[in-house]
């Protein structure tokens, strides 16, 4: 028995109307997806991670939305594939958030621990970000790290990635505020945000 | 480590910089994308199901006091992968403009009237064979800035999760025949004339009521399982 293999659908931009089917609160429509991933009950460090989007001409990006998808606090997806029980059932690790008038973005979350890698490894703690927007005929895929941890050194995603781009993948913490982190995504120029093909 | 997902297959994608898409020259990456082995974080992906939706959130004309203008359409189809499969219990969301082509959106500017009683959001969940169902009206043509005298053809926006954050997939269906299709440069974006053609819903007269509403079938097909070299013999 030969398997015929079915053709994949295309992916189309979302559009600059984006708004009205992914983050509908704006109008009027019950939404199911927050960029609060974590309520305060969440065990973990509860971080918050800001930033803004801009594209080739160093213009801010008001029209682009961020997916999130990370493990919680121990490092454990909330998914089959996973499979070992979350330190807590209300953690779904997935969330969403538009972009504002000025490019900004935030997430209110838990920084996720170390989730199994290739083999017997473990990766170093990170986020998996899904990046739309109009003018993106497919998503991007990129991670946010955290600077200074020391699991970065051994981290086998990183480690494919050249040495001097390394830190457009790292979140820094912002020295006002307690928590904070600052991660900016550039779609091109000098600080091009490494983006991943898996 | 082996894939779990299949890789081949991005033919069907368009590029990101696509330039006759004039948006896209500020918003690809100059840089090559780099590879990556699919570990866990890609295998996994976002959990929702039917407790995440309601009912009502997949009739579009039944959303406001009164039904909106239009032509009254049923949109069905299964959610399936490339090995065929159907995939269940998977979170499916759409978005459109009214029958006049405007969007409910802050941002549309195109002078065609708003309809009170058409916001253009709906979702559902697919059943346990894959099939998801809207019912809705037909979405117009509008214009928009990309070059002079450009229309998009009429489309609707979907959105599907499927079982992985690697199966995430952002598309649009498009209605047969329509005579748009050869000046719109983001239909044209996917080159591939074959996977174009997967765009395109099909008009069905067995999904077709009776002095109701028009049927549509378009069947929307994932990333799947990875080829294993016997899925290539004898073909």
């Amino acid at each position: 028995m030969t398997d015929k293999r079915a053709g994949r659908t295309p992916s189309q931009t979302v559009g600059p109307y984006l708004h009205i089917g992914l983050v509908p609160g704006m109008y009027g429509v019950r939404e199911v997806f927050s960029p609060v991933l974590a309520d305060a009950g969440m065990p973990g460090t509860h971080i918050r991670i800001e930033g803004r989007v801009l594209d080739g001409a160093g213009a801010v990006m008001p029209d682009a939305m961020l997916e999130i998808w990370q493990a919680d606090a121990q490092g454990r997806y909330a998914h089959p594939a996973d499979g070992r029980p979350l330190a807590s059932n209300s953690f779904r690790g997935f969330g969403r958030v538009a972009t504002d008038k000025d490019g900004g973005f935030f997430v209110a979350t838990v920084k996720p621990g170390q989730a199994k890698g290739p083999g017997d490894k473990l990766q170093a703690p990170h986020i998996n970000v899904g990046l739309f927007a109009r003018g993106l005929l497919k998503r991007l895929f990129t991670r946010i790290y955290f600077d200074g941890d020391p699991a970065n050194a051994a981290d086998p995603i990183l480690a494919l990635v050249p040495a001097e781009r390394r830190a457009t993948l790292l979140a820094r913490p912002d020295p006002t505020k307690a928590g904070l982190w600052r991660f900016d995504i550039h779609l091109q120029g000098p600080q091009e945000t490494v983006f991943f093909d898996a | 480590m082996h894939d779990v997902y299949s890789r081949a297959g991005d033919t069907a994608d368009p590029p990101l910089l696509y330039p006759d898409y004039r948006s896209t020259a500020v918003r690809s990456p100059k840089q090559p994308l780099i590879t990556i082995p699919q570990t866990i974080s890609e295998i996994t992906g976002p959990v929702y199901g039917h407790s995440d939706v309601r009912p009502d959130e997949a009739d579009l004309t039944k959303q406001h006091a009164g039904e909106p203008l239009g032509e009254r359409i049923i949109v069905t189809g299964r959610l399936l992968d490339e090995a065929g499969r159907p995939v269940p219990n998977s979170l499916v969301e759409i978005w459109q403009c009214n029958a006049a082509g405007r969007y409910i959106h802050a941002v549309d500017q195109h002078p065609a009237p708003l309809d009170p009683n058409f916001t253009g959001a709906g979702r559902c969940v697919t059943d346990a064979n894959g099939v998801y169902r809207f019912v809705t009206i037909k979405p117009g043509a509008y214009p928009w800035g990309n070059h002079l005298n450009a229309w998009r053809p009429a489309h609707i926006h979907f959105s599907l999760l499927g079982p992985s954050f690697l199966t995430r997939l952002v598309t649009q269906m498009y209605f047969p025949g329509d005579p748009l299709f050869p000046f719109d440069p983001i239909y044209n974006s996917v080159t591939d004339a074959k996977a174009r053609e997967r765009m395109v819903s099909r008009f069905d007269m067995d999904t077709t009521k009776p002095e109701w509403a028009l049927g549509y079938i378009w069947d929307i097909v994932l990333r799947g399982p990875g080829a294993t070299p016997l899925d290539n013999d004898n073909d």
